[in-house]
């Protein structure tokens, strides 16, 4: 007999959420969803969550168990099961809640709005397809199995203090049109992408790759487009210019200067934003935190200098 | 009250395609129970059907003969021959769009083989075809957003009807239980299949027969309800399916014994066999206690593939039976059993989408419907693979176009907004005052359980006649049963009842049409009439409502090049 934690919520009846406890045998083999619909089906049919495909591809049934989201219905619900045999269900995070384990998904889906997400292309389309070769067809592959279930959104950590962050997401749908052979606005995408809110915010904590149940792993999908907008020249941001500065910084000594870094990654002729980084220095100095003025290579900095030329070559 | 040119319910293949056409001039609204990215489209995996020739040189003439020999011949003929000639166009647009699709080595979209079709003709996108489309095209509907108002969330109860015009339909925000009134000058449904009605089943718990139900419930028929797909391999108690697509690449289906029994049932076509003919061999070895360990389940073999080829053309579902069985596809075989995944009968329309009342072609003005949903019928009496998406997204298109001509420049009907409201507010009082004993949950399970075992694969009059009496039995203590959720907001309890009163009623439809059919032909398989019967029965039929219950008619099949011979593969 395992333990089904479930926070309840509806507003109609109370303000605040609470958690609710049902017993209930897990079935051989049942999914997760099985267990929530075991749940309301027998036992209290007012509980509400979203759900339809059953075979993790619509994207419905993402909520967080255990404090990780996932696809309830991709998941054997023995193996969710904690040492005190519990699971314990929430709506996923980031978005407000409705009732029980419905959360609101119009932010999610104003930022998937806010990409542009279709395909802008280059010229009249001939009568027949256009060509596409396997290999341009790969680049765009891992992102076009997104299924828009939010579980990335919901644990996204940069999410969590930033509304304006677009968000995993739409940013690994984002890269299915950066990388789309077919697609002719890459400049204007990356450079919109490197706004405030878009890839230059992500904090790479990687817990959207984690949580995300296909292969579309919105972070690694965020690193093409970073490297796409370096590419395109695309440097006049913090973000951008905070990457080439570490890079070079490794590449000069071998490892990093923290006195440089952030003047370089504010911009050397950017007087506010230079001027914005003195109180924080002056904490760092109070609390005797500041690096050493003078700034030392490695000793072994000439294999690392080996290393960036051979992958530069 | 809320008012648009034109209403679309449903947002999968067909409503979507239907959107992007009607919104080049008019005011669209489209309404989903859920939202547009989670439709059943997307569960789709093998590919959609076009004689586009990228691998093998092929025509839509052997198309057309594939399509009405893996029908039965009960597929009305000119609707497939204009169906079939506008695939390649219509696969052609979606990649214009952006919908990804895998690549020939020289660039040209991937085409595989299917089961009925003789040239491999499936255009796929790895395994997740339904998928990619989807999105392709909720991306042009977000492109459009201006003239496509999308609604997600709401439920469509009942058309809003005067004479032989349909002026609306009455809705419901799941999200705050508010009942509205949408009026628009003509309405389109896309609104999918039921297959939610058998026990094992591929479809989506939204696939719930509240389309064809509703259309029902105003007076229209219902055509050729009897014939439901089953599909070779659902995997096995769940019932989800798994492509295809993993014969199309070779993969082989074992019995008990370790045998390829198709050998014995389609030598020629052997694993690639329509779906009708792969499921009853299927049930027919699990029945003569050929199932893997005497169970309900045989072996799809996909091991011979290489994990190389699995990983390229089949990720998706590979992934799939590992979370739902445990089980790798590279390693060992998985068990599978035919599970409820189509159906080729719906609302009865003209070649136009249009809405018709009777086999003399009388329209229900302003009233369309496209996709599973419909039938046209190009399907006939089984439909063969790929031939779905084609089938949603060619007549999506044409449903678009038809309404466009319809709604433009004509004016609104007459709507009695406060009366129709009532209706369906009266629907949900009646819900919410039972105070019976009865479990819907109980009620539902029961009627899966009767329909997958005397209405199924193999289906003969006992099993029938007790089937309906076991349904009416059930409809009447539909009526005693209560609800615990009492609430407006997002309450799924009350959805999920309407719902099951919608299956309910189609469940009666298809099992009392399937008693009537006293031949077997395509997915309809009577053991007491085994042999298809083209003098009494080389016709579609047409479910009527009446105060006496259900009355069958008919309505001519449409031939113009093949004449009817027999099935063999």
């Amino acid at each position: 007999m395992a333990t089904f934690r479930i926070k309840r919520f509806n507003p109609e009846k109370q303000p605040e959420p609470y958690f609710e406890e049902f017993q209930l045998d897990i079935p051989d083999g049942a999914t997760l969803l099985d267990c929530m619909n075991q749940i309301k089906w027998t036992l209290d049919g007012s509980l509400s969550y979203r759900m339809s495909c059953r075979s993790a591809i619509c994207g419905s049934c993402a909520v967080k168990s255990n404090g990780h989201a996932l696809l309830a219905c991709q998941r054997q619900a023995e193996h969710l099961v904690d040492n005190n045999d519990t699971i314990t269900l929430e709506p996923l995070g980031n978005m407000k809640p409705v009732k029980d384990l419905v959360v609101d998904f119009t932010p999610f889906w104003d930022k998937v709005n806010k990409i542009k997400p279709y395909l802008e292309p280059k010229e009249e389309p001939p009568v027949k397809e256009r060509r596409q070769s396997q290999e341009e067809f790969l680049v765009i592959d891992d992102a076009s199995t997104c299924i828009m279930c939010g579980a990335c959104y919901s644990d996204c950590n940069t999410l969590e203090v930033d509304d304006n962050f677009l968000g995993p997401a739409a940013l690994a749908k984002a890269q299915r049109f950066v990388g789309d052979s077919r697609d002719s606005k890459t400049l204007q995408r990356v450079q919109d992408l490197s706004e405030p809110g878009g890839i230059w915010d992500c904090t790479h904590c990687a817990e959207c790759v984690e949580r995300c149940p296909k292969p579309a792993r919105p972070f690694d999908r965020i690193k093409e487009i970073m490297t796409v907008a370096l590419e395109e020249g695309v440097h006049n941001n913090n973000g951008a210019r905070h990457a080439l500065s570490f890079t070079n910084s490794v590449k000069r000594s071998g490892n990093l200067n923290e006195n440089r870094i952030p003047v370089e990654s504010m911009g050397i002729f950017n007087i506010p934003g230079l001027l914005s980084l003195i109180p924080v220095g002056l904490r760092m100095l109070l609390k005797g935190k500041v690096p050493p003025i003078l700034h030392h290579s490695i000793e072994e900095v000439r294999d690392v200098k080996r290393i960036f030329k051979e992958l530069d070559q | 009250m809320i008012q648009h040119d034109v209403v679309i319910v449903g947002a999968g293949l067909a409503g979507m395609r239907c959107a992007l056409e009607a919104c080049k001039e008019l005011d669209v609204a489209v309404l989903t129970k859920v939202y547009p990215s989670r439709s059943h489209s997307g569960a789709a995996q093998g590919g959609i059907a076009a004689s586009l020739g990228n691998s093998e040189p092929d025509s839509w003439e052997e198309h057309m003969f594939d399509t009405v020999k893996g029908g039965d011949f009960l597929n009305d003929q000119d609707a497939v021959e204009e169906y079939v000639k506008a695939a390649p166009r219509i696969i052609y647009e979606l990649e214009h769009m952006g919908c990804v699709f895998s690549r020939t080595p020289e660039g040209k979209i991937a085409q595989r083989s299917f089961g009925g079709h003789s040239k491999p003709r499936a255009c796929f996108s790895a395994d997740r075809t339904g998928h990619a489309i989807l999105h392709a095209l909720h991306e042009q509907l977000m492109k459009n957003s201006r003239s496509v108002k999308i609604y997600n969330e709401w439920y469509m109860h009942s058309l809003v009807i005067d004479g032989d015009q349909c002026n609306g339909v009455i809705v419901s925000n799941i999200q705050t239980g508010e009942v509205e009134v949408i009026r628009a000058k003509a309405v389109v449904f896309c609104t999918g299949g039921y297959g939610r009605v058998f026990k094992i089943t591929s479809n989506a718990f939204a696939s719930t027969a509240d389309g064809v139900m509703a259309a029902f419930e105003v007076g229209i028929p219902l055509e050729d309800p009897e014939f439901v797909q089953f599909h070779p391999s659902g995997l096995y108690r769940q019932g989800i399916l798994f492509s295809e697509a993993a014969r199309g690449e070779g993969a082989y289906l074992l019995n008990d014994k370790g045998e390829r029994f198709m050998e014995t049932y389609a030598p020629s076509r052997m694993e690639l066999a329509p779906r009708d003919i792969v499921a009853r061999a299927e049930q027919s070895e699990m029945d003569a206690g050929r199932g893997i360990n005497g169970e309900d389940c045989i072996h799809l073999d996909l091991r011979h593939l290489g994990e190389a080829r699995i990983m390229e053309r089949l990720p998706q579902i590979r992934q799939l039976a590992i979370d739902f069985l445990g089980i790798d596809c590279v390693t060992d075989p998985l068990p599978i059993q035919p599970t409820a995944h189509y159906s080729m009968g719906g609302i009865p329309v003209d070649n136009n989408c249009h809405v018709i009342l009777d086999s003399e072609g009388t329209k229900m003005h302003g009233f369309f419907a496209a996709g599973e949903c419909a039938c046209v019928s190009v399907h006939g009496g089984n439909r063969l693979g790929t031939n779905s998406l084609l089938d949603a997204v060619v007549f999506g298109e044409r449903a678009g176009k038809s309404v466009l001509e319809y709604a433009r420049g004509r004016d609104f009907g007459n709507v009695n907004e406060g009366q129709e409201k009532a209706r369906v507010l009266e629907k949900f009082e009646d819900i919410f005052q039972r105070e019976g004993s009865e479990s819907y949950n109980q009620i539902r399970d029961e009627m899966k359980e009767i329909m997958m075992s005397h209405c199924g694969v193999f289906r003969d009059e006992q099993r029938l006649k007790t089937c309906i009496e076991t349904l009416k039995g059930l409809q009447e203590r539909f009526k005693k049963g209560k609800v615990t959720d009492k609430g407006k907001l997002f309450n799924t309890e009350i959805y999920e009842i309407m719902e099951l009163g919608n299956m309910l009623g189609m469940a009666v439809i298809i099992a009392t049409a399937a008693l009537e059919r006293r031949e077997s032909r395509g997915g309809h398989y009577r053991t007491d009439f085994p042999k298809r019967d083209d003098k009494k029965f080389l016709y579609h039929s047409m479910v009527y409502d009446s105060p006496d219950g259900l009355v069958i008619k008919t309505k001519p099949v449409v031939i113009t090049k093949y004449q009817p011979a027999e099935r063999t593969y």
